[in-house]
């Protein structure tokens, strides 16, 4: 999936988490900032990861500020930014892309 | 060497201190042990002031010097502002390696951080720390020790001479000319003094600070002029409206009142809630609530409290005007209801040491049935941690926690089962500070859990089937299947603090915390499949 | 009968904002019998999207304890419902929630798309259920036909805050403006055997004025309310508790018929009542409220 533009989903509240995602070349690039970072910071990269790997975004600009997400929050929040930055539009691939 | 909860204490720690390791709650029971005295100056000169123009003054007139240890109460909690106020003077005279003996540190505190950087403060003996100094320690910061203690640990501590204080400062709401003090009245109106009357009898050295200095004799004293050897007036000891807050509204979260009904619920089915019974509780949401509806089944069944105890707030003084309690017994004051209540007969202050000394002839936490604790963390063995938080760094004071907790019959710890995505009942506390042999019901709001240890309670608690009881191993799951099971946080091999249990044993170590190492940003680079 | 959860317990159906990862994490400890996951009013129009991601992994991956997941979609008017019920069906809802409810058709309608959904998911054709929420007179009105209008149609639930609006009327917090919705509704709803659902209480101030309205709504026949607070759940639970009496005869009921009809016996008595096999779902009903809350310690 291709990056067109910026975009941001999510919100700063505690259990949330918020995912900015940028155009940017040479592969992914992610930034973490975490409130749980020492206890659950390699599980949140690799769901962000996985989810972007899922998505097929080759090259972007990631970063999360995290208030203490679960993983399916990290999830949800990480497809909403890249389909808002990729300008998707139509049937949305529940249980595909989207799993 | 291996302590009674199965922490690795390191040799060489054993040895620096001179302490043993933890080796369970009974183990100094009937043990023979003397207590130490101070070496005072006696005042036999009937003109000599004991007013002095400063901290300055006082200070040298004390004899403040290098290596000396000073002491603080905290009374005043967050509107504090005797601790910075001395210790900036002491910074300001340049003295080094002072180690500070205080009752608690907290968030007004984090001013000291660059005196522990600069070595003026080098050991620090508190039930706990918060803030910014919380984190110096845990960062390394502090050249010596930490050493954390419980309220009754500390008295303990000090009347044997563990704890050897040079110099006292006492903030006190008022005081007359020749040291009686009161933490009744005045400006920093804190009600009590509790925690600071060890300090007027075992410092060698005594300084009262005060605001509103009275008529002499200020009497009833809650520290004697007995014990005084100086009084400093300032402008202001403490932020009023940061001591005693207006009482807490009652809470709305449902969460909180869902675990407030089942922390009642235990209560009121277990053997020990009857016409007479002793009550402790805290500040939190749920305790409040709790006692709220702990009051109305009293009132049901007509059963009155014989005494409660500790840290005291609206909520309890109201079940003492009410006539449903016979007896408050205090050691500080969360509200100003609880200030303003200290005006019933029946409302008394005590001090630290009757409250909780474990080496004293027996505390009044030996006579309490039941408590109701908070906790950061309780892992599957009952083992409670109140002072570091889950990811490594010290944040929070043990207070009356061990005391209390080993001391009543029924120990009740309420506690969210998740903060955040944080499990709060995990396989192993990061650090141990209440032993999981004085822990006897875990309440959260997935369902409670009772120590196999106290079959009765378990009996009682199935027998009446009014929560949903669960082992704590299945309370642990259900948070680890919801939240994943977290990475172990690292730390550095050397100790910067040690945990004292009640006795003076050592329950934990707190080690420096590691770094961050793995870097903020990663990186993935575009590799192109080979199909593409 | 096709869905063996059609005519499931559902005193409570709470409220959830999708777009709340804190809301909708845990809701279970609460017990209520059913959430209402929103992606409808709570949800702000940008961010309309995102709430469907939240919903999916919810019901994805959070376990939920045997508690109902109902998700409200948004309004057939809007160009949003078909993905919403792609989403609820593919993450694995229990039920559908249509709102503004005007007509059979509408319910035929989403019932088509949640068919084609099933089998775009791989989900058995007839597993998910549907509620109608009637927000309007016209929808009221038809309420006969829309409890008539499918299989899978297990309720119909007031909508009050569309309905007084439509009708011109303000809530009033005495009921008096839905004495007619209600009372006609539940007619409707038990002529076509299905259930019926009272609209929320919005003041959560005023647990008194809530008290007393539960009361009556159970008193007329409702089976459940929709709530927005937790802390609403124990008061329902509470009063949709049966009576220790109630309970009793109703064992004795269900005992007799079963024993009475092995013997060939239509009509007899219990405790001094004439009792006959129309008596027996009526009894099975209070024997589950029972249980569910948590009074009933027989082996029925």
């Amino acid at each position: 999936m291709e990056i067109k533009n910026a975009a941001v989903a999510g919100t700063l509240e505690s259990s949330d988490c918020m995912v900015t995602v940028e155009p940017a070349a040479g592969g992914i690039e992610l930034e973490l900032e975490s409130a749980v970072m020492r206890q659950y910071g390699d599980r949140i990269r690799e769901v962000a990861m996985e989810t972007l790997d899922r998505l097929d975004v080759r090259n972007a600009r990631v970063s999360i500020v995290d208030k203490g997400a679960l993983d399916c929050t990290i999830k949800a929040r990480v497809e909403c930014a890249v389909m808002r930055a990729a300008e998707h539009e139509g049937r949305i691939g529940w249980g595909g892309v989207i799993r | 060497m291996i302590n009674a909860v199965g922490r690795d204490i390191p040799e060489e720690i054993l040895e620096i201190t001179g302490k043993e390791p933890f080796q369970g709650n009974y183990y100094r029971d009937d043990k023979p042990v003397t207590m130490a005295g101070p070496t005072i100056r006696p005042v036999l000169n009937n003109r000599k002031s004991k007013l002095v123009a400063n901290i300055r003054e006082a200070l040298e007139k004390c004899d403040a010097h290098d290596g000396m240890t000073v002491s603080f109460h905290h009374h005043f909690r967050d509107g504090d502002l005797i601790v910075n106020m001395v210790m900036e003077e002491i910074h300001k005279m340049g003295l080094k390696d002072i180690r500070i003996c205080a009752t608690s540190l907290g968030k007004a505190h984090s001013t000291l951080v660059p005196m522990i950087e600069d070595g003026t403060i080098t050991n620090i003996e508190s039930s706990g720390v918060r803030g910014g100094i919380g984190e110096a320690i845990s960062q390394g910061k502090l050249k010596g020790l930490a050493i954390m203690r419980s309220h009754g640990g500390r008295v303990r501590s000090v009347a044997t001479g563990e704890s050897h204080i040079d110099i006292a400062f006492i903030g006190a709401p008022t005081s007359d000319d020749y040291g009686n003090l009161r933490g009744i009245g005045g400006k920093a109106d804190c009600g009590v003094l509790s925690y600071a009357i060890v300090d007027g009898n075992h410092a060698d050295h005594c300084v009262a600070i005060t605001d509103c200095l009275v008529p002499y004799p200020n009497f009833p004293a809650h520290i004697s002029q007995t014990k005084v050897d100086y009084v400093c007036v300032v402008d202001e000891i403490g932020i009023p409206s940061k001591i005693a807050t207006g009482a807490a509204k009652p809470t709305t979260d449902q969460r909180k009142l869902l675990m407030a009904q089942y922390c009642t619920n235990v209560v009121v089915n277990t053997p020990w809630f009857r016409d007479g019974f002793s009550y402790q509780t805290g500040v939190g949401g749920a305790s409040i609530a709790s006692t709220q509806y702990l009051a109305e089944i009293m009132r049901e069944r007509n059963i009155h409290m014989g005494f409660g105890v500790g840290g005291l707030t609206k909520a309890m003084c109201q079940l003492l005007d009410d006539g449903m309690a016979n007896v408050m017994l205090d050691v500080q004051d969360f509200d100003l209801d609880a200030v303003h209540n200290l005006k019933n007969v029946n409302h008394h202050r005590i001090p630290a040491s009757v409250y909780a000394n474990p080496l004293n002839k027996g505390a009044v936490v030996n006579k309490l049935d039941y408590v109701v604790l908070a906790s950061l963390e309780v892992d599957v063995h009952f083992n409670c941690n109140v002072v570091v938080g889950s990811d490594g760094m010290i944040t929070g004071a043990q207070g009356g926690h061990p005391d209390t907790a080993q001391g009543a019959k029924c120990a009740i710890v309420i506690c969210p089962l998740l903060q955040g995505r944080i499990p709060a009942i995990c396989t192993d506390v990061t650090t141990v500070t209440t032993p999981g042999e004085s822990i006897d019901v875990v309440v959260t709001d997935y369902g409670v859990a009772v120590n196999p240890a106290r079959q009765d309670i378990l009996e009682a608690l199935r027998e009446a089937d009014c929560v949903p009881l669960k082992t704590i191993e299945e309370l642990r799951d259900i948070a680890y299947s919801i939240v994943g099971e977290p990475q172990r946080v690292e730390f550095e091999d050397r100790v910067v603090g040690i945990i004292e249990a009640r006795d003076g044993t050592i329950i934990d170590v707190v080690r420096q915390i590691k770094e961050i190492d793995t870097p903020a940003v990663y990186k993935k680079k575009n590799k192109r499949r080979a199909n593409g | 009968m096709s869905n063996p959860d059609k005519y499931r317990l559902r005193r409570t159906m709470m409220f959830l904002n999708c777009q709340k990862p804190g809301l909708i994490k845990d809701p279970y400890i609460y017990k209520p019998d059913s959430v209402m996951l929103d992606l409808e009013d709570a949800v702000a129009e940008r961010e309309k999207d995102a709430a469907r991601y939240s919903l999916y992994h919810a019901l994805q991956e959070i376990d939920y304890r045997g508690v109902e997941r109902v998700v409200r979609i948004n309004g057939l008017d809007t160009d949003l419902w078909r993905e919403d019920i792609r989403c609820a069906v593919a993450g694995g809802c229990d039920s559908i929630r249509i709102p503004k409810t005007e007509t059979a058709d509408d319910v035929r309608t989403v019932e088509y798309a949640i068919a084609e959904a099933e089998r775009e998911f791989g989900r058995p054709v007839g597993s998910v259920l549907i509620m109608a929420a009637l927000e309007s007179a016209r929808g009221v009105i038809n309420a006969m036909s829309i409890c008539d209008s499918s299989e899978r149609l297990f309720g119909i639930a007031l909508s009050g805050g569309d309905y007084s609006r439509d009708l011109q009327v303000s809530i009033s917090g005495t009921g008096v403006e839905f004495m007619g919705a209600r009372q006609h509704m539940v007619i409707a709803a038990r002529a076509a055997k299905v259930q019926c659902f009272d609209t929320v209480w919005t003041n959560l101030d005023d647990m008194e004025g809530f008290r007393r309205e539960v009361e009556v709504i159970h008193s007329m026949g409702f089976d459940g309310k929709s709530i927005i607070n937790p802390r609403q759940i124990p008061v329902v639970h509470d009063i949709y508790t049966p009576k220790e009496k109630d309970i009793v005869f109703a064992e004795k009921v269900v005992r007799e018929i079963e024993t009475k009809k092995a013997q060939g016996i239509g009509v007899f008595t219990v405790d001094g009542k004439m009792i006959d096999i129309a008596f027996y779902d009526g009894a099975r009903r209070t024997i589950a409220l029972a249980k569910a809350s948590g009074v009933y310690k027989g082996d029925l």
